[in-house]
């Protein structure tokens, strides 16, 4: 549960990007600086607040950046998105000037690896984080008008929707997001590992969106559903690390798990699966209805 | 601009200062990681010591940049050329300019797959051979009792992990006691060394069942050190740690009793580079093709501190 903190935050943003028919591939950079951000506000000598407030301020900066791109100027989100997921991790890396930038500051470390109440402090952060993103977008209307951008951008705009606003929204609760996940690693390591924090976690959080029965196509989604994906790969991972394969094994077990799962929530495949069902046992019975229909 | 024109002056009143004085090209693949920027700092020091007038020359991890460099540094005359080799091939054309100008050309830390007669000997470091100090640390300091080892590797298939996987091996063949019972790959970064960490403490009966860890860098073993410390154990005492490179962090966490030893991989490439360089000049000697640089083990009776001290301004 604790280890798969930074997946479940990405999801929860990555789920609300994937909805606008959008998708936000820099997170992992973001979580990189949004981490050397709040490392380098602390090797300043500045406080927890003052860490805190600058590593968010640079997330959803980058998410603002993001939106941008693709409200105001029309970039597709995955090239827009890929700009800063290349780019990024240079930012970071100019921040931490290459190295890994450790700190020490017991309440920063204790938003990575502390227990409140028996339960882990980053649990608190990602289910407190998807409470309140679940309740603004159930409770008021902000759900569905983020549906229908991803169903039709056009067809919402002229319903009177402001698609630009609410898209930059969205990017920028990615952001937010990342960079709750960026605080939790590099609290959790006490540094910020500019070249390592976040990398490729990015595709954990589509493969979690995804896994969570979201569509890349937009429209229809779920929170609570991706969050559970992220879990459901947090288990793989521990459970091969726990297993005791070696190492070069990893990748193909979490590959062919992952195709499984996929496999068996596929529409096509649940539909196969009913029509052999019906047919092996529920087949006399359409037998004798087809009997009554064509008398 | 402004640190070329400062070598530039400070070349010039050297060179006014001590007509004889060797000048040395060096051609840096770049700075992407602490330790290149470690090397490159030792290299500028060497050079300093020695009264070598040290050209210095950083490519960006581009291989034309180093090739260009190498030319004007024929152009320039220079008495040898140090390469920091980006990638293996293609050096065919700019090694035979050196060599037809009578330059001798040292390669650090990285080979080259050109004829050996174009250069005049490469300095590098034995990564089987820094696995085997690890692991004779830990045979020695185990003795007899029976002792079970995680692993964590690096980056799967990759050079160092292999050879410091073999090496360590090499060195506990023969010593029934000693058993590596977990090996998982920690990717080389802190976070996954404590990630991976935690789970062989999860699945070894909480960390009871573990003796010691070997890491294959100092960054997975910081990284360790937390997990180990987050499940109420007390590393460096109750489970053994020993890890290769040498990072000042590691000193750090020896120093407060937390890890017991390390291995270094050594950035000083260049003082090696330049005593093969220095005979030669001298009468001719020719080095062998490749020279070793010393893996130095260091344990927390190494004064742990002082090497931090020592190696924090060195761009780690």
């Amino acid at each position: 549960m604790k280890r798969g903190a930074p997946v479940a935050l990405l999801a929860i943003g990555m789920t609300l990007v994937v909805a606008t028919r959008g998708i936000d591939l820099s997170v992992g950079t973001v979580i990189a600086i949004s981490g050397a951000v709040g490392a380098a506000t602390i090797a300043n000598g500045y406080g927890l607040v003052p860490a805190l407030v600058t590593a968010i301020a640079a997330g959803l900066a980058a998410g603002l950046f993001n939106g941008i791109l693709v409200a105001f100027i029309g970039i597709q989100p995955i090239v827009a998105t890929l700009i800063l997921m290349i780019s990024g991790r240079g930012i970071a890396q100019l921040i931490t000037e290459g190295r890994i930038l450790t700190f020490n500051l017991p309440s920063f470390a204790f938003l990575g690896s502390g227990d409140f109440l028996g339960i882990p402090v980053p649990v608190w952060i990602w289910v407190l984080a998807a409470a309140l993103v679940i309740f603004l977008v159930r409770r008021t209307a902000l759900g569905l008008l983020i549906e229908a951008i991803g169903v039709n951008r056009k067809a919402s705009a002229l319903a009177g929707v402001n698609a630009r606003v609410l898209l930059i929204a969205v990017y920028m609760a990615s952001g937010f997001c990342a960079a709750l996940a960026g605080i939790i690693i590099t609290a959790d390591i006490r540094g910020a590992d500019a070249n390592n924090a976040g990398l490729w976690l990015e595709l954990d959080a589509v493969l979690a969106t995804v896994i969570g029965g979201n569509s890349l196509l937009g429209g229809r989604f779920s929170i609570s559903a991706a969050v559970i994906g992220a879990m459901i790969i947090q288990t793989i991972d521990t459970g091969i690390l726990l297993a005791g394969f070696p190492s070069e094994y990893n990748l193909v077990i979490k590959a062919v798990l992952v195709v499984i799962i996929l496999v068996l929530q596929s529409p096509n495949i649940t539909g196969d699966l009913k029509f052999l069902r019906q047919n092996l046992f529920g087949g006399r019975a359409k037998a004798a209805a087809r009997q009554e229909a064509g008398k | 601009m402004k640190s070329i024109l400062l070598a530039g002056v400070a070349a010039f009143t050297f060179a006014a200062a001590a007509a004889s004085a060797q000048t040395v090209g060096f051609s840096q693949i770049g700075s992407e990681s602490g330790w290149r920027a470690a090397e490159t700092t030792l290299t500028k020091q060497q050079a300093e010591e020695r009264g070598i007038d040290l050209k210095f020359s950083d490519a960006q991890q581009k291989q034309e940049n180093q090739i260009a460099a190498i030319r004007a540094f024929v152009a320039q005359g220079v008495d040898a050329i140090l390469l920091a080799p980006v990638v293996a091939t293609g050096w065919d054309s700019a090694l035979e300019e050196a060599k037809d100008a009578e330059i001798p050309v040292v390669l650090l830390d990285r080979s080259v797959d050109s004829s050996d007669d174009l250069y005049l000997t490469a300095v590098g470091s034995n990564l089987v051979h820094e696995g085997e100090v690890a692991g004779e640390w830990l045979v020695e300091t185990v003795g007899g009792e029976p002792c079970r080892v995680v692993e964590l590797q690096g980056t799967t298939g990759s050079s160092p992990a292999i050879d410091r996987a073999t090496g360590f091996r090499n060195s506990l063949d023969g010593h029934g006691n000693l058993e590596i019972v977990r090996s998982q790959t920690g990717d080389f970064t802190r976070s996954q060394g404590k990630e991976v960490m935690e789970s062989f403490l999860q699945a070894e009966n909480g960390g009871a069942d573990i003796c010691a860890l070997y890491a294959h860098n100092d960054d997975m073993a910081v990284g360790a050190i937390q997990a180990i410390k987050e499940a109420g154990l007390k590393p460096g005492d109750d489970i053994l740690i020993v890890a290769i490179d040498a990072v000042p962090d590691y000193f750090q966490a020896m120093a407060a009793g937390e890890a017991n030893a390390t291995v270094e991989l050594t950035p000083n490439m260049a003082g090696p580079a330049f005593d093969a360089l220095e005979a030669y000049w001298a009468d001719g000697t020719i080095p062998p093709k490749f020279i070793q640089t010393e893996s130095a083990l260091y344990t927390q009776a190494d004064d742990p501190q002082g090497e931090f001290e020592r190696r924090k301004g060195l761009g780690y």
